[in-house]
C-alpha cells in the first residue's frame, strides 16, 4: 500500500510536468492544427532561463519562474511569427517539417552557445521531506510545489479561456476560423496570444523540471515534448482538460511501469498505450467523434 | 507498349554502362572510399525517398515511422548474414519481405486513422521498434550489432536502386497506383467508385515498407555495424524532408531529394559545430519559399490538388 502511494506521488508529480506541456501542444493543435514539435524545445529555454537567473543573478523560485513563463512567451510568439505565419495555408507537411526545423534549430543553437553537457540546477526549493505512515512514504516538498504550480496555473487557464473576451476569441477560432474572422476577431493576434499562453506554461514546466530532477541540459526537449505530445493525443487533441487527463494518466503509467521492473520498457508501453488508445478511439479519452460528411 | 522497343533499350543500355563505369572507377581508385561510401549514402537514401513517397505522396498516408521498418530489415539481414552466414541476396529479400509483413501488421489496424493521427501512431509504432531493439540482447540491445560482414558493393546497391525505382514506377501507373492516387485524391469518391481502400492503402504500406527493408539490409551490410538509435524518430524525419523537398508524389523529385539532402549533410560535415543549426535554417528556407519540393507536382495537378483539398476540409470543420 505504502509503496503504491509512494509511485502516486511520483507519478503526480510527473503527470503535472506532462500535462503543462501538453497544453501547449492541444491549444496550438486546436487553433491551427499543427503538431508543434517546437514545443519541447520551449520548454528546455524554459528550464535554461530558469537555471540563468537562478545561478547568476540569484533569484529565488518565484521571481525566475515568472521571468522565464514570460521570456518563453516571448520566444513562442517570436517562432509563431517568424516560422510558422509565413506558411499559413500551405500544406500540413510542410508545416511540420517547418517544426521540425524549428525544433533542431533551437537545439543545436543552445548547444552551440551552452555546450552539450548536463547542468546542475541549483536548489532553488530545500528538499524537506515529509515522512508519513512511519517514514515509509516520503513526500518532498517540491512535489506539493509542482503540484500546486500545476493547479494555480490550470485554474488561470482555465479562467482565461472560459471568462475572458481573449478566451472567448481563441475558442471562437478554434470551431471555425472563417467565421471568428467575420465576426471581426482578429485570428493573427489569437494564435498569437495562444501561442504566448502555450510557450508560458511549458516555461513553468521547464522551471519545474529543474528543480525536480536538478539536471538540464540542451536536448532534454524532445524526449518530454514526444511524451508530452502523446499525453495530448492520449485525452483528445485540441481539449484542454483532455490534455490534463493525458498529461496525469501518462505520468502515473509510467511510474507504476518502472516501479514494477519495467523502466527499460516505459517509452515502448507509452506508445503501445497510445495506439490501443487510437484504435478504440481515434479521437482520445475525451474527444468526440466527429461524422465525417460528404 | 513493347518491352523491347528502341527508348527502352536506350535507357537500358545507359544504365548498364553506368553500372559497368562506376565499378571500373572503384576498381582503379578514382572514386576513392570516401566517395564511395556517400554514393551509398545516396543510394540507400534514393530507395528510402522513392518507397515513402509511394506511401505519403501518392497514397497520401502520412508515415513517419519509416526508419522502422528500414530498421526490421537491418537487423533481419545482419542476423541472416552473420549468425547464418545466409547469401546477401536471401538475406535482402527475406529482409524485404520481413518489413513488409511489419507493415501489413501495423497497417491493418493505424490505417483507419486519418491525418495526423495516422502519423502519431506510426510515430509511435517506430518508437516501439527501437525501444524494442535496444532491449533484445539477441541483436545486441543499446551497445549495437558489430561484424555484420560487408556485402553491399556498387553492384548490388545500384541494382536494387533501380530496382526499387523502376517497380514503384510501374506501379504507379498501373490500374493499381492510380487507385492509390485516388484515395489520396478523395477517400470517400474512390470508396464510392469501387475502390477497396483498406487493401490498396495496407498494400502501399507494404511495398513501401519492403524497401525500406531492402534499403535497411544494404545499410547493414555495409557499415558493418547498427545500433537502434540510428533508426529513430530522426531518420524518419531525414527521409519524409527528403520526399517533401523532392516534391511529394513525384519519383525523380524524390531521388532528386534524396541525392541533393544527402550531399548537403556529407558538406556540412566539415562544420561539426553548426552542423544541425545549418540544416534546420536550410529545411526551414526550403518550406518557406518551395513547400511543394522541388519538383513539385506537375503545375496543373497542383492546382486542382489544392482546389480538391480546400473542399475537404472547408466542408469537414
Amino acid at each position: 500500500m505504502e509503496f503504491v502511494i509512494q509511485q502516486l506521488i511520483n507519478g503526480i508529480s510527473l503527470g503535472s510536468i506532462y500535462a503543462l506541456i501538453a497544453l501547449g501542444y492541444t491549444m496550438v493543435y486546436g487553433i491551427i492544427n499543427l503538431i508543434n514539435f517546437a514545443h519541447g524545445e520551449i520548454y528546455m529555454m524554459g528550464a535554461f532561463v530558469g537555471y540563468a537567473l537562478t545561478t547568476f543573478l540569484g533569484l529565488g523560485f518565484i521571481p525566475s519562474l515568472i521571468i522565464s513563463m514570460i521570456t518563453c512567451s516571448i520566444l513562442g510568439m517570436v517562432v509563431e511569427k517568424v516560422a510558422y505565419k509565413p506558411l499559413r495555408g500551405s500544406s500540413r507537411i510542410s508545416l511540420l517539417i517547418t517544426a521540425i526545423a524549428v525544433s533542431l534549430f533551437l537545439q543545436y543553437i543552445m548547444v552551440y552557445f551552452v555546450g552539450p553537457e548536463t547542468r546542475t540546477f541549483p536548489q532553488v526549493v530545500e528538499s524537506t521531506k515529509i515522512m508519513l505512515f512511519d517514514g515509509s512514504v516520503v513526500l518532498d516538498i517540491r512535489n506539493v510545489y509542482i503540484l500546486a504550480i500545476t493547479v494555480i496555473l490550470m485554474i488561470l487557464l482555465q479562467y482565461i479561456v472560459r471568462k475572458t473576451k481573449t478566451g472567448k476569441a481563441m475558442r471562437a477560432v478554434a470551431q471555425d476560423k472563417d467565421a471568428a474572422e467575420l465576426m471581426g476577431i482578429s485570428v493573427d493576434k489569437v494564435i498569437s496570444v495562444t501561442f504566448a499562453i502555450g510557450s508560458a506554461l511549458a516555461g513553468a514546466a521547464g522551471v519545474l523540471v529543474g528543480i525536480y530532477y536538478n539536471t538540464i541540459n540542451p536536448l532534454m526537449g524532445s524526449g518530454p515534448g514526444l511524451k508530452a505530445f502523446v499525453a495530448a493525443v492520449l485525452g483528445g487533441i485540441g481539449l484542454i482538460p483532455g490534455a490534463l487527463l493525458g498529461g496525469f494518466s501518462l505520468g502515473l503509467i509510467e511510474t507504476i511501469v518502472s516501479a514494477y521492473g519495467g523502466s527499460i520498457y516505459k517509452d515502448a508501453v507509452a506508445f503501445a498505450i497510445l495506439i490501443v488508445v487510437l484504435l478504440v478511439k481515434p479521437a482520445g479519452l475525451l474527444g468526440k467523434d466527429v461524422k465525417e460528411k460528404v | 507498349m513493347k518491352a523491347l522497343s528502341k527508348k527502352n533499350i536506350i535507357k537500358i543500355t545507359a544504365l548498364v554502362l553506368m553500372l559497368v563505369i562506376v565499378n571500373l572507377l572503384i576498381h582503379n581508385g578514382t572514386i576513392d572510399s570516401y566517395i564511395e561510401l556517400n554514393l551509398v549514402l545516396i543510394g540507400i537514401n534514393i530507395i528510402l525517398a522513392v518507397s515513402l513517397n509511394l506511401i505519403v505522396g501518392f497514397t497520401g498516408l502520412f508515415s513517419l515511422g519509416h526508419a522502422a521498418f528500414m530498421s526490421i530489415g537491418a537487423y533481419t539481414s545482419a542476423v541472416l548474414t552473420r549468425n547464418f552466414a545466409s547469401p546477401f541476396l536471401v538475406a535482402i529479400l527475406v529482409s524485404g519481405i520481413v518489413a513488409s509483413l511489419a507493415g501489413i501488421l501495423i497497417g491493418i489496424p493505424t490505417l483507419r486513422l486519418k491525418g495526423d493521427y495516422l502519423a502519431i501512431a506510426t510515430l509511435g509504432f517506430g518508437e516501439i521498434v527501437r525501444v524494442l531493439a535496444l532491449n533484445y540482447d539477441y541483436i545486441g540491445g543499446a551497445i549495437g550489432f558489430n561484424d555484420i560482414p560487408q556485402h553491399t558493393n556498387w553492384t548490388y546497391l545500384f541494382m536494387m536502386v533501380v530496382l526499387t525505382v523502376v517497380l514503384i514506377d510501374n506501379f504507379i501507373k498501373s490500374s493499381h497506383g492510380r487507385a492509390c492516387i485516388s484515395i489520396r485524391e478523395n477517400e470517400i469518391a474512390s470508396e464510392a467508385m469501387g475502390i477497396n481502400t483498406t487493401f490498396y492503402k495496407v498494400l502501399a504500406f507494404a511495398i513501401g515498407a519492403f524497401f525500406a527493408g531492402i534499403a535497411g539490409s544494404l545499410y547493414a551490410n555495409y557499415f558493418y555495424f547498427i545500433k537502434p538509435d540510428s533508426f529513430g524518430f530522426m531518420k524518419s524525419i531525414d527521409i519524409l524532408v527528403m520526399v517533401v523537398f523532392g516534391g511529394l508524389g513525384s519519383i525523380p523529385g524524390a531521388i532528386i531529394g534524396a541525392l541533393s539532402l544527402t550531399v548537403i549533410s556529407t558538406l556540412l560535415q566539415s562544420i561539426p559545430d553548426l552542423r544541425m543549426v545549418i540544416y534546420a535554417v536550410i529545411l526551414f528556407l526550403i518550406m518557406i519559399y518551395r513547400p511543394q519540393g522541388l519538383m513539385g507536382d506537375t503545375e496543373f495537378r497542383l492546382l486542382k490538388k489544392k482546389e480538391v483539398k480546400h473542399n475537404v476540409s472547408s466542408k469537414g470543420e
